[in-house]
């Protein structure tokens, strides 16, 4: 059995490569896989905690997290659509809507 | 032996996808990526006994969440020429500097940490958290039903609000 410490370290990796792709991307749709991979780093270390201290409630977060990703991206992506509209582009750098 | 074994494979993929998602200059590249490491992830939690997650995930984010992604770059087109030039003159490396402390404050910890605070470390009894359908669904709809009643309201109105923003431009005119 592979020690639930190898998967947190596979977790953190995957967030970590969330996170610069995050900082680094300026598409706003390359952003938005971005932090689902950031988020699915954070349901593989519950996964394995779960496993490691024998406890059920690690799934059912993971169940609950998918269900608020699932409903994230539908918003999500309908807001980068509704931008899209007005301006033509999904770079994250040239949206001022804002802006007061 | 051969959850190491998978362990490796698929963590190696699951570090390609994602590495994919960044670097790749086409979203749909991206996309590709994440759906390498979407399955990737799924497999682990199959190797963790985690059944029914490892569906859903199958299910919701390979299936679901990433058709929709992809039919969002279909339909606002793949801008390839994605600008890489350097505009804030030094933030980033600010940034990138900071990320490499907290990557080695986080190694540190881990290597030269106490995890006293974690009761048994290691799984006692592997088969007492297979995740079958069964088994998730009676905390579930035990201790946690207020949470699962509220993720159903929080569904209906993501539904909502995304038919409201697709409508945006008719209501305006």
């Amino acid at each position: 059995m592979v020690d639930a410490g190898w998967y947190m370290a596979l977790a953190g990796a995957l967030f970590f490569i969330g996170t610069v792709g995050l900082l680094l991307r300026r598409n706003a749709l390359v952003m938005f896989m971005c932090i689902e991979l950031m988020l699915n780093a954070v349901n593989l270390t519950l996964i394995s905690a779960g496993r490691a201290l024998n406890d059920l409630n690690g799934q059912v977060a993971v169940f609950f997290i998918l269900v608020v990703a699932a409903a994230e991206v539908v918003v999500g992506l309908a807001i980068i659509v509704a931008i899209f509209r007005v301006r033509s582009s999904a770079s994250v750098d040239e949206l001022s809507e804002l802006r007061g | 032996m051969v959850e190491a074994l998978l362990f490796v494979v698929v963590g190696l993929v699951a570090l390609a996808g994602a590495v994919t998602v960044v670097v790749a200059r086409n979203p749909i590249h991206s996309a590709l990526g994440l759906l390498a490491t979407l399955l990737g992830v799924a497999v682990l939690y199959v190797v963790q006994l985690a059944h029914l997650v490892a569906a859903v995930q199958v299910i919701v984010y390979a299936g679901a969440v990433l058709t929709l992604f992809l039919f969002v770059i279909m339909l606002i087109g793949v801008d390839e020429d994605e600008s890489r030039e350097e505009e804030l003159p030094f933030q980033r490396w600010i940034v990138g500097g900071l990320s490499i402390v907290v990557v080695l404050f986080a190694g540190g910890l881990t290597l030269f940490g106490n995890f006293e605070w974690v009761p048994a470390a290691t799984a006692t009894d592997p088969t007492a958290t297979i995740g079958t359908v069964e088994a998730v669904a009676r905390p579930l709809f035990t201790n946690w039903v207020l949470a699962f009643e509220a993720t159903a309201l929080l569904l209906t109105i993501a539904a909502a609000g995304a038919i409201a923003l697709a409508h945006y431009r008719r209501r305006e005119s």
